[in-house]
Parts: structure tokens; C-alpha cells; sequence
């Protein structure tokens, strides 16, 4: 399983997201030094990248929010808490979902 | 860039239905930079909606700017601030385009949101973040609860300062 986290270093959110990424894998038994964190710097790389904004977290290139309509673009991007806060950084509790679901169809290497 | 205790910089910016405004002539006036695409100005919105509506009463002006860029951040476009406006997402609160974003220069505006408490004599007394967390509600504005309620009672807001957060002002390129 790839997991990564990108990010766009003009937002402020990627220590917190990636402290809560780090404690998401430890809870689903996931090994949180596997994490792979890229910089996003220009905005052609985002485009390439599809990233639309900071932080991204990919699960073997599935974002645990599906972005939707969202524009491709080097800005902060918008999550909505479980309790429908407003929040910089993804609901922990979305992120060990997407980390559960993507281990459990993921076969086991024997 | 405006120091606290310096003059902050007049201005006359239009809001989303062209009606000009400007800080002063009020004990106390709040000019937060913010936009419609961040997620920290967004957390702190209602917040500072609740800012305008509680201190109404004892005078305070509060006056939105959106500085951002709206060519690269079409979501600050102002066509998307009338929207927000026309919703009622800034009830008590003129949401005001800084299209050249010389306002912002002026002011040293670093983020969305940037918060900026000017007393009776367009004195800056207080700049900053609205409270500790943008994650919790519970916070209620309390750095510029606090240094309005300073400002107002003739006293030196305590902080007079803390570190904006939030997103980089979108400069144009």
C-alpha cells in the first residue's frame, strides 16, 4: 500500500496533517514511516499532479476525500469535519476509514 | 506595513454593491483581511460575524477585505463575495474587493485571515489571529474580543500582538 501526503508549502496545514496521518496508521497497524511526503512547488507540478490544493493524501493514488469538482491549483484546500466543521486538514476518522478500506482490499503478500 | 501603535492607512474600497467604505469614524474599528477559498479564514468566519453583531451596539465598525488575486483564485472572484454576501454570510459586515490589494500592502496583511484593531483615531492597537484555535468554536474571537473590549475601556489590549494564521495572501504575480 502507497500512502502519501502532498503538500504546498504556502499553507500551513501539512505538520498538523501529517502529525494526524503519522497516528492513523498507528491505529489501523500501519507502518507510519512508509508515509510518502512530496512538495507540490509550481503550479505545473500541480497540474501534473492533479493536486488541488494542501494537504493531499493519497491512498495507492486515491484521495481519502475525493476532490470532485475542485481546481487544480497551489492553495489551502478546504476539508469538512465529521461534525461539519470547516478544517484545513481531513477528519482523522475519514483518513483511518480510508486506510482500513484500502488494507482490507488490499491481498496479502505471502 | 502598519506597526501597532503606528496610523493605520485610510482607505475607500468598495463593497459586493459598489458602495465605498472606509475605517473610522467609529470607537473602534476590526479590518480583517479574508477570502472565500481558505479554510482558516472560513473556520473563523462566523466567528468574526459574531464580533460585528455583539459589539454593534457599542459602535465598532467591522469591515471585511478580500485581497486575493481573483485571476489565479477565481473563487475570490467578486461575483463569488456577492454570492456569500447575497447568502448571508456577512450580515453586519461590509465584504470589501482590494483589487489593487494596495490596502493590504499598506496594512502588512500576511494571511486569510489577518485581524487589524484600530481605536477612535485610526491607531493600530491590535493585530493578529481572532483567538488561539481556528479548529475550536469555543474560542469565540477571544484575541479581538479582548483587545476591542481594551480599545473601547481606554486600555492597552494584552496581547497587542500574536501571529497571523492562515493562508498566504494571493499576490499578484
Amino acid at each position: 500500500m502507497r500512502v502519501e501526503l502532498l503538500f504546498w508549502d504556502g499553507c500551513p496545514s501539512h505538520p498538523k496533517a501529517l502529525a494526524e496521518l503519522r497516528e492513523a496508521m498507528v491505529d489501523v497497524a500501519l507502518d507510519p514511516s512508509t508515509i510518502v511526503v512530496r512538495e507540490v512547488e509550481t503550479q505545473s507540478e500541480a497540474e501534473l499532479e492533479r493536486f488541488v490544493g494542501s494537504p493531499t493524501i493519497r491512498i495507492d493514488g486515491v484521495d481519502v476525500q475525493p476532490p470532485g469538482e475542485e481546481p487544480v491549483g497551489l492553495t489551502c484546500r478546504v476539508y469538512h469535519r465529521r461534525d461539519g466543521r470547516i478544517s484545513p486538514t481531513p477528519d482523522p476518522a475519514d483518513v483511518r476509514d480510508a486506510l482500513r478500506a484500502a488494507r482490507a482490499s488490499t491481498p496479502e503478500r505471502r | 506595513m502598519t506597526a501597532t501603535g503606528d496610523h493605520a492607512a485610510t482607505f475607500a474600497l468598495p463593497d459586493t454593491e459598489g458602495t465605498m467604505h472606509e475605517p473610522g469614524g467609529a470607537p473602534a474599528t476590526v479590518v480583517v483581511f479574508t477570502c472565500n477559498h481558505c479554510p482558516y479564514a472560513l473556520a473563523w468566519h462566523e466567528r468574526i460575524v459574531g464580533v460585528a453583531r455583539d459589539y454593534a451596539d457599542r459602535g465598532v465598525l467591522v469591515l471585511a477585505v478580500n485581497p486575493n488575486d481573483a485571476e489565479r483564485y477565481p473563487r475570490d472572484s467578486p461575483e463569488a463575495m456577492r454570492a456569500r454576501v447575497e447568502c448571508g454570510e456577512f450580515e453586519g459586515v461590509p465584504y470589501l474587493y482590494d483589487q489593487s490589494q494596495s490596502v493590504a500592502r499598506a496594512y502588512g496583511a500576511k494571511t486569510t485571515p489577518d485581524v487589524f484593531v484600530l481605536d477612535a483615531g485610526r491607531v493600530l492597537r491590535y493585530r493578529g489571529a481572532p483567538d488561539a484555535d481556528h479548529e475550536d468554536p469555543a474560542q469565540n474571537a477571544a484575541f479581538l474580543r479582548g483587545a476591542l473590549d481594551a480599545v473601547l475601556d481606554g486600555r492597552e489590549p494584552n496581547p497587542v500582538e500574536t501571529p497571523p494564521v492562515g493562508c498566504s495572501i494571493k499576490w499578484r504575480a
